[in-house]
């Protein structure tokens, strides 16, 4: 059964950008979200808005701890915003959440200093 | 001598035509139905001399024209079959008597045999055409067996019958149920248009564009609408489908529902009959069409039929049809813990008559709601019950039909929703360690999962190839590691697995690996 495919566009807002995932995320987002986090402006925050995303599997948990380890190294705040109830659990269960902020919708996201 | 040729059917008596040698007549002559040569040579039954006859017919103008002479009719048992058309004696001299007399004996001794000659020629091509419209009917059967549903969907609190009966001639009927997220079921009737193997064509595409469409919205009406555009330019011009699409969510008993043209669902409810209706044209007819949508709940106790009109257009020996009343009225009168399907055959037979013919396909799909899913698991012992299983094979996307279709059950079983969620992502998790790491991705190795259920709660198993070999202990993921490069990002999915579910357990023999996830059916 095919899932819903991936897509990210990049966006900038001020300083920040937003990443809007939309689709599954799993381990077939890899390249897809790298590319977008690339054409991110330099040095502000990036936040990934997952309003429109309803599945992610371990693959893809997987492809956004890689793309954390990424934005560390780079000193730039990743932060998460449109998570589902179910999804946010598991941010927090995976201890995402503890390294990546995770807010309600875009503009919470947007208006942290 | 003139040959004979004979028009070789009946219905193509209007080209009576003869044949002359092409040195000295040229080509054949038709006698058409309404020339009154024909009336002539059938009267006379005997050699006509050309010169002789004053008619006002057009055939024999040409016959003279070509320099025939002598007509010599071949008639048998009554009917004119041919004529012998004869040029002049190579003499010169007039036909004798005694010439005459040899060619009506010869005539009177040739007609009848070709009058067999034309009847057996005529015999093998009917039976060579019925052969191959029998052939072409046991090829529309079995599309259309193997497109129809094995097996009818379990849902608890839920009793789902089908019945299909095909018409010699195959019309085209279709009926599906499509499990969707989220424990939705899709359900479709259908009929198309014309009949055999181009019916039996255009219902496989249609089965095969609502399933693509139903996956991709909830919405029935444009469900319909998606399918529709991607059928116009795929049928021919004078087909169509007509079509109900449906979604049943198991746990509430809602109906959210469209209509393509097909005829009304049922509902029998405590009041009496209620007509689902929503407006819509047929599929296939043209692009850009819109289908309402509509909502219909059904309480416990409560059925829906749906039809084929193979029903409703049955007729009887007078030639009267059965309608749309006399079903309404057996779906008035039906008494619970009747089977409905069973009485509307029934009454069918009886009305039809001991000779009535099946003109239609006839498929019916019954749908009740015994009970909400909250009582109906008092009905459940203290082991487990197995609910349903299935196979899937090791390929991608294995992991999420196996995790939409055991929600579908969970959600009928009273799962709902974080706890569902969370059975999701556990159901989806463990089928991918199936796929790729028990069968290690090898599509010919099948996966098999059940769900099974007590009163209070649900089990889901799932069986993998893998057995037969010491299971690594998992390394507990560390998100530290993980982010400093020292672990690899991945290694999620079992201990995903064990936070999702209320108990986790695996099982090992020398040929599979199982794992079972266990969920409570209520809120705790």
């Amino acid at each position: 059964m095919p899932g819903t495919p991936f897509s990210a566009v990049t966006r900038s807002k001020g300083d920040s950008t937003v990443i809007d995932l939309t689709g599954d995320i799993d381990r077939n987002t890899k390249d897809d979200l790298e590319a977008a986090y690339n054409q991110a402006a330099a040095n502000g925050p990036v936040i990934l808005n997952f309003t429109d995303v309803d599945y992610i599997n371990s693959t893809g948990i997987a492809v956004i701890v890689a793309l954390l380890a990424r934005a560390r190294a780079d000193s730039r705040p990743l932060r998460a915003c449109g998570l589902s109830d179910h999804y946010r659990e598991i941010f927090q269960i995976t201890r995402l959440a503890d390294f990546m902020a995770i807010y309600d919708d875009e503009p919470a996201a947007l208006a942290v200093e | 001598m003139a040959i004979l040729q004979r028009a070789r059917r009946k219905e193509e008596a209007a080209d009576r035509e003869v044949v002359r040698p092409p040195s000295q007549l040229g080509q054949a002559i038709p006698i058409p139905d309404n020339d009154p040569l024909l009336g002539y040579l059938l009267g006379v039954g005997a050699p006509v001399e050309v010169e002789k006859v004053t008619l006002d017919s057009p055939a024999l103008d040409e016959m003279r024209a070509a320099g025939v002479h002598l007509i010599v009719p071949l008639v048998s048992q009554g009917e004119l079959i041919g004529t012998l058309n004869l040029g002049r004696r190579l003499s010169d001299q007039p036909y004798s008597t005694d010439d005459r007399k040899l060619l009506a004996g010869l005539a009177s001794q040739v007609a009848p045999a070709i009058r067999v000659a034309q009847l057996v020629r005529q015999q093998e091509a009917e039976a060579k055409q019925r052969e191959r419209i029998e052939q072409e009917l046991r090829v529309a059967s079995l599309i259309q067996q193997t497109l129809l549903p094995k097996e009818l969907p379990h849902l608890a609190g839920w009793e789902i019958e089908a019945y299909y009966q095909s018409a010699r001639a195959v019309g085209g009927d279709i009926y599906d149920f499509i499990p969707l997220q989220d424990g939705r079921m899709g359900l479709v009737i259908g009929d198309v248009t014309d009949k055999g193997v181009p019916a039996a064509l255009v219902m496989a595409t249609t089965r095969t564009t609502l399933r693509t469409m139903a996956t991709q919205t909830y919405d029935p009406g444009e469900v319909l609408a998606r399918a529709n555009e991607s059928l116009v330019p795929e049928i021919p011009p004078a087909m169509f489908v007509t079509c109900f699409y449906g979604v049943l969510n198991p746990a509430t008993g809602d109906i959210v529902y469209a209509n393509a043209g097909h005829n009304l669902p049922y509902v029998r409810t405590s009041g009496g009959v209620v007509e689902m209706r929503a407006t819509g044209m047929p599929l296939g007819l043209m692009t850009g069409m819109n289908y309402e949508v509509a909502h219909a709940r059904l309480n416990p106790g409560e059925t829906v039929l749906l039809t084929s009109d193979g029903i409703v257009e049955s007729h009887d020996g007078a030639g009267d049809m059965f309608g749309f009343p006399r079903l309404i009225d057996i779906v008035t009168r039906y008494e619970a813990g009747q089977d409905l399907i069973s009485i509307i055959l029934d009454q069918l037979d009886l009305f039809r008559g001991e000779d009535g013919e099946q003109e239609d396909d006839v498929t019916m799909v019954t749908i009740k709601r015994t009970s909400s899913a909250v009582e109906s698991a008092a009905a459940f012992g203290e082991d487990p019950d197995e609910i349903a299983s299935f196979a899937l094979d090791s390929s991608p996307g294995s992991e999420r039909e196996a995790m939409v279709r055991v929600a579908a059950i969970a959600a009928g079983l009273g799962v709902q929703g974080e706890r569902l969620e969370r059975l999701k992502t556990a159901v989806s998790e463990a089928a991918m360690n199936a796929c790729e790491h028990g069968n290690k991705g090898n599509p010919n190795l099948p996966i098999e999962v059940s769900v099974l259920a007590d009163s209070s709660k649900i089990l889901v198993r799932i069986k993998d190839h893998g057995g037969g070999r010491s299971i690594p202990d998992p390394v507990i993921p560390n998100l530290e590691a993980k982010l400093a490069g020292e672990q690899s990002p991945r290694g999620w999915g079992l201990f995903l697995i064990e936070k999702m579910v209320d108990a986790m357990r695996t099982s090992t023999d020398d040929q599979y690996h199982t794992i079972e996830l266990e969920m409570s059916r209520r809120e705790d």
